[in-house]
């Protein structure tokens, strides 16, 4: 092991390009605890008013002070503005500082005949680059960024739960707000992270304080699915990665579907979904949840596929 | 005789000029005088009479005027819920993208008076930008960092979207705009990454692309690609590239993307995007809090 090499934590930390990641480190928990906390004193004056139907015809039904009398709306000119304006001067002053101490990175003039190692998305493709490690490029690179783009859109069409707009709550829409959380900070975030601090030369995993040695070599062989249960031929893999899939589906599905109809209010909900949207909800939530599946076979047990196909593996 | 009397004349002539001028310059002056106090006051003068059609004073009326009477302005109501001001609902963040939009914008453009997207003399351009022209480090600098930071703030403000159910109805529509916004923003991003044409770029590039080899159907590493008649030189890579590799066509075509087309995208989906939020009701808070006693029924189409 030879220890922690801080000087290579410092070389990947301190990486020009590699600031807005360091940011986000602190930018993301932040709000999120600025988030719910708001949430939560909403939560208590949900819980407050629901137990007092008398307070809830009267009261005020914010957490931010308010007295009778004052006014429910104010002037966009000064009172907005000057804000817009004090934030646009912050913003250029940390923008100005931050330029005028740290310089944009430059290399070497391209050169086709030297591969970078690592070679590096932007930072903020590192998640679809790390998922090239579990699924093959056309899924990585193109039906994922598809699919979340496609899934971010389909959000507000899905969510039939009229609760929660327009104000913090974590206890009105948890199922909503666990899962965004789930796909934003575990399954894109974590995943930039991984990709900047944690992939090394050859893609390969380095712990932070490990050096980033280009030679090492890393003994992994990789399986597929089938060949745990001995078959050989392609159209049995084929069959066979079809069963498992469909297999997973249904019960992913059931297991989503029980979770859903469970509790009393998440199945008031359920009750006003229409069937398209009902199965768009689980189609794109199996889907989400197939990846830290795979993730986890492929470190656990070192599965590469489990569908093979002559045109496609999955 | 004759000459004394014309010097009289001459003379009377003389005093009556001189007191005609001096008339003539006392009201000049008080004119003056009168005109140089207007000046104190440049809301009396026509120039800006012509430029503001309104009072700016602390009525009701004017504040309003002063917001919807000017273009740059008249985005926003003449009035917003009293706490929607707070920078705790909103975070501030969906202005401080569009702030760092126009900071882009415009080091971009100057950034552009400085650059050729032609290969060998792109890099160069850049190093000559950080080393001779003056403060061009510091412009170059300001726009990639910018340029991270709006990534940030986009994500954030997102996030700030879901949380607060500012998609839910009638905002539906305008969460799908965002959503393209959003992602016009990494692609921003991404082809303005390559135009330094070095090593970095070039290679996040062509690790970016490689994976339009393995797009389904058309790409001719994908599924079906190849059955489809798909090859390294006439697939969906071969359209993104201009060329089987990252290069001079690539840099030309990144640079038109990066500089003019997604711009003007963007520019109109931001039109598309502040548009809809004053036609869905504003933003969306902070509202009143709903109870689930008071969810109403569906109603059926």
């Amino acid at each position: 092991m030879g220890g922690i090499d801080w000087r290579q934590i410092w070389d990947i930390v301190s990486a020009p390009d590699n600031v807005p990641i360091v940011a986000l480190l602190f930018f993301v928990p932040f709000y999120t605890w600025y988030a719910f906390r708001q949430a939560r004193a909403n939560d208590q004056l949900i819980a407050q008013l629901e137990s007092d139907p008398q307070l809830a015809k009267t009261a005020y039904r914010k957490t931010y002070p308010w007295k009778p009398g004052w006014l429910k709306e104010i002037h966009t000119w000064p009172y907005l503005m000057r804000m817009e304006l004090l934030v646009a001067i912050i913003v250029t002053v940390i923008l100005t500082v931050w330029s005028l101490t740290l310089n944009a990175p430059l290399e070497e003039l391209s050169n086709p005949n030297l591969t970078m190692n690592p070679a590096k998305a932007p930072w903020y493709f590192l998640g679809l680059q790390e998922m090239l490690v579990y699924f093959d490029p056309w899924i990585a690179g193109v039906v994922m960024p598809t699919l979340i783009i496609v899934g971010l859109m389909v959000i507000p069409y899905i969510d039939e739960n009229p609760l929660g707009s327009g104000y913090y709550t974590l206890k009105q829409r948890k199922w909503a707000i666990i899962t965004f959380c789930f796909g934003f900070m575990v399954l894109w975030l974590t995943m930039v992270f991984i990709g900047t601090f944690i992939r090394g030369p050859g893609w390969m995993w380095f712990w932070p304080g490990q050096t980033w040695d280009p030679g090492r070599v890393v003994f992994e062989p990789n399986r597929d699915l089938p060949d745990l249960f001995g078959i050989t031929s392609m159209v049995g893999k084929s069959v066979f990665g079809a069963i498992v899939m469909a297999i997973y589906f249904a019960a992913a599905g059931f297991g989503f579907h029980k979770l859903i109809t469970r509790k009393g209010f998440n199945r008031k909900i359920y009750e006003r979904m229409s069937l398209v949207q009902y199965a768009i909800l689980q189609v794109f939530l199996i889907m989400m949840l197939l990846l830290p599946i795979k993730i986890l076979i492929r470190h656990l047990f070192r599965i590469k596929y489990i569908w093979i196909t002559p045109w496609f593996n999955v | 005789m004759a000459d004394q009397e014309k010097e009289t004349n001459g003379k009377k002539g003389l005093a009556v000029l001189v007191d005609e001028v001096r008339e003539g310059t006392k009201v000049l002056k008080e004119k003056a005088k009168e005109e140089l106090g207007n000046l104190k006051k440049p809301e009396k003068t026509p120039l800006y009479k012509s430029m503001f059609r309104v009072k700016h004073d602390d009525s009701e009326r004017s504040r309003a005027l002063s917001v919807l009477t000017n273009v740059f302005f008249h985005l926003h109501p003449a009035k917003v819920n009293r706490d929607a001001v707070r920078y705790n609902y909103t975070w501030g963040m969906g202005g401080i993208t569009f702030y760092l939009f126009i900071v882009l914008t415009f080091t971009g453009v100057l950034l552009m008076f400085y650059y050729h997207p032609t290969k060998g003399q792109a890099y160069r351009d850049i190093v000559y930008l950080m080393n001779d022209v003056p403060f061009g480090r510091l412009l170059r600098n300001m726009h990639r960092w910018a340029a991270h930071l709006m990534v940030i703030a986009v994500w954030l403000h997102m996030f700030r979207v879901f949380l607060t159910g500012s998609y839910k109805k009638p905002r539906e529509f305008n969460w799908c705009v965002g959503v393209v916004l959003l992602v016009f923003t990494l692609l921003l991003s991404f082809t303005g990454y390559l135009l330094p044409d070095d090593q970095l770029g070039f290679w996040a590039v062509t690790v970016g692309t490689n994976m339009a080899r393995a797009t389904p159907l058309l790409g001719h590493e994908g599924p079906f690609g190849p059955q489809l008649g798909m090859t390294p030189y006439n697939d969906v890579r071969f359209a993104l590239l201009g060329g089987s590799i990252v290069d001079a066509n690539a840099l030309l075509r990144a640079y038109i993307w990066h500089c003019l087309a997604i711009p003007i995208i963007v520019s109109l989906l931001l039109g598309v995007h502040f548009w809809r939020v004053r036609k869905d009701g504003g933003i969306s808070g902070p509202a009143p809090v709903q109870l689930e006693s008071e969810i109403k029924p569906i109603r059926k189409i």
